[in-house]
């Protein structure tokens, strides 16, 4: 009888060390993950490739019921119109798309000369209220654009900055400047002073060790943060609609969505001009994504 | 080399907090002198405020005979070693070497002469072709010694250099750092926070506590009569034990009869503490000459000595230290008495050595 209560203990303690997936069969799980990811990929994914097919539709393909999913002809006039206008010049989309690039481009470049070396700062110094004024720096991305997009509307007319280019950079850089400081504190913070004092020791000033020693170390996480500024003031639309309204200032956001409405809407424009509109963003954060991983996830792992 | 004297030197944060109270020091030329103290004492800012890393709020330091306040790091002529070692990632260890030589603007033949000769103490050859990452701790170390070796600074400052290596390695990086310093004559300055690499290594330690020197004195002088209770609760382990005594008929009275012989020079009116040491005190068998009874608590065995902690009726946890070979239980009925000379004695409200 002893031997029988000894083996009930162990099958039952066994039983309690096998993991869950185990139990529920390895397979049928694999099965039904594989599934209910598949349908989530097609849920998702949908919408994007609808927009890519709509894009190389003709217009009666766009318009034709019931929809045509693969039997229509292709065609690349939508994107010809996103680029050349009508009468042969450049068109008024293509201008938004510049000047999203320029918008886009300098505010995280101003947002990251400023934001980085503040992140230094805070990260290497003893500041007074240190606490206090990270979180007040923080808390001026707490106000959703929209709140205060009249407000700034009403300062931008006071000093001529309405339907101006540089008024967008300055906003953008604005919202873009806390969040590089916070994120980039991070990265600096995993970066040991020692190095810069170890420079002082050796002849350089403080700025010349923070350049030439801790600067380059810094380049993954400068890189993450850039992309993220980047994405933030390639997509925003609210204060772009606010503070812009001729054609040759406007950006992408609200140039697509002004294509939107009337008596008629082009679909494929609006397609093809999406397409182009999400590109430029997706090859970036390709291009990047070895310093997005290393950023991400670096500071995760205490050293 | 040089002697470096530290005056009214006093640190205050802009956030207010007070690092460094008041330290002086006259650390003198070929000393290897350690500043030892739990971690915000102040003993690194003091440390990095000679180094020129830190800027002193008011105060005056002097290397050699020169003032060196506004001087920034670089034109204070010394090296510094880092806890964390600060090897350049990107050079390897020759060029790691050669950094700061380069940076003063030698001449390559000069520079490729004190890089093989540093290279040769320090026992570097086989590693001057690898970057840090290539490394192990304890090599990483030691090309930072080297590194602070090429300068041919007036002093050395180090920074806990060893906290980071493991307990073996660490005994040995200590062994060869005092032997460099005495073989170069080195003026080195030495910030720990471990009691065992203070005693071992230093000529003098300063222990600090709260931005304020406690003591200065050899090793010797620091363990027989600590001039604090904090010093007395700090040096040692296990620590002095601290009791309570009253002067009466000639003697010192701890409670529970236990009897000690006083000190010269007491004062009558104050309550004071007596610091016993843990191997100045003897567990014998219950009821033997001079010993109050007392019963063990615990008993850790460490092989070449053992360490009771035992109750009696007046205290408890009195440690006491003993040879392996006198052996007793844990809750066993013992007695306890002192052996040694005459124990230090403190004043409770000053906290300071009165005899």
């Amino acid at each position: 009888m002893a031997v029988s209560v000894d083996e009930a203990v162990s099958t039952g303690s066994a039983r309690d060390h096998t993991p869950p997936a185990r139990r529920l069969g390895g397979r049928g799980r694999s099965v039904l993950e594989v599934a209910l990811l598949t349908v989530l990929a097609v849920v998702m994914l949908f919408p994007v490739l609808w927009m890519i097919e709509t894009s190389i539709k003709e217009n009666r393909d766009v318009y034709a019921i019931p929809a045509k999913f693969f039997d229509f002809t292709i065609t690349l006039d939508h994107y010809k119109d996103v680029f050349v206008a009508p009468d042969g010049g450049r068109s008024a989309l293509s201008v938004s798309f510049l000047n999203s690039v320029v918008v886009a481009g300098v505010s995280t470049v101003l947002a990251t000369v400023l934001g980085v070396p503040a992140a230094w700062a805070y990260s290497r110094f003893a500041v007074k209220a240190k606490k206090d004024q990270l979180f007040f720096i923080l808390s001026t991305r707490f106000m959703p654009p929209v709140v205060v997009v009249i407000p700034i509307f009403l300062m931008y007319r006071q000093v001529g900055l309405i339907d101006n280019k540089l008024g967008l950079i300055l906003i953008y850089a604005a919202f873009n400047v806390p969040f590089t400081i916070w994120m980039m504190k991070g990265f600096v913070d995993e970066v040991p002073a020692e190095y810069e004092d170890a420079a002082m020791l050796d002849g350089y000033t403080r700025l010349q060790a923070f350049r030439r020693f801790t600067l380059p170390l810094l380049v993954p996480g400068i890189a993450a943060t850039a992309v993220f500024a980047l994405i933030f003031s390639w997509n925003e639309f609210v204060f772009a609609t606010f503070l812009t309204s001729s054609d040759s200032v406007r950006t992408a956001p609200p140039a697509i969505a002004g294509l939107i409405g009337g008596t008629t809407t082009d679909w494929g424009l609006v397609a093809a001009s999406s397409v182009v509109f999400a590109l430029p963003v997706l090859v970036f954060a390709y291009l990047v994504r070895k310093h997005l991983i290393a950023g991400v996830t670096l500071g995760a792992v205490r050293r | 080399m040089a002697g470096i004297e530290v005056t009214a030197l006093h640190k205050r944060y802009p956030d207010g907090t007070v690092a460094v109270d008041h330290v002086d020091l006259s650390i003198g030329h070929g000393e290897l002198f350690v500043m030892l103290g739990p971690s915000g004492c102040g003993k690194t800012t003091t440390l990095r405020a000679i180094a020129g890393l830190e800027r002193q709020t008011t105060g005056d330091i002097r290397i050699g005979d020169t003032l060196v306040n506004d001087l920034p790091p670089a034109e204070r002529d010394i090296a510094m070693v880092f806890q964390f070692y600060a090897l350049y990632p990107h050079l390897k260890t020759r060029d790691n070497l050669a950094f700061p030589l380069r940076a003063e603007g030698l001449p390559k033949p000069e520079v490729r002469k004190r890089v093989d000769e540093a290279a040769r103490l320090m026992r570097l050859g086989p590693l001057l072709d690898r970057r840090p990452r290539q490394l192990s701790g304890g090599e990483q170390q030691r090309v930072a010694l080297a590194r602070a070796l090429v300068r041919r600074p007036r002093a050395f400052l180090m920074d806990e250099p060893l906290t980071n290596l493991d307990a073996e390695l660490r005994a040995d990086m200590r062994t060869e750092i005092k032997h460099l310093q005495g073989e170069l004559g080195a003026t080195m300055v030495y910030v720990t926070h471990d009691q065992v690499e203070a005693m071992s290594l230093g000529h003098r330690i300063a222990i600090l506590n709260k931005g304020r020197v406690e003591q200065i004195g050899t090793p010797l002088e620091v363990y027989d009569r600590p001039a604090s209770l904090f010093c007395a609760a700090f040096i040692g382990s296990p620590p002095m034990n601290l009791i309570e005594v009253e002067v009466a008929d000639g003697k010192l009275h701890g409670q529970g009869g236990l009897v000690l012989t006083p000190p010269p020079g007491l004062p009558r009116d104050r309550r004071l503490v007596a610091g016993v040491r843990p191997e100045a005190l003897e567990v014998t068998a219950p009821g033997a000459e001079g010993s109050i009874p007392a019963r063990v608590v615990s008993v850790e065995w460490l092989g070449d000595e053992i360490i009771y902690v035992v109750d009696h009726s007046g205290q408890r946890d009195v440690r006491v230290r003993m040879p392996p070979t006198v052996r007793f239980a844990a809750d066993a009925k013992v007695g306890l008495r002192h052996t040694g000379g005459t124990p230090t004695v403190y004043d409770v409200s000053t906290e300071e050595l009165v005899a």
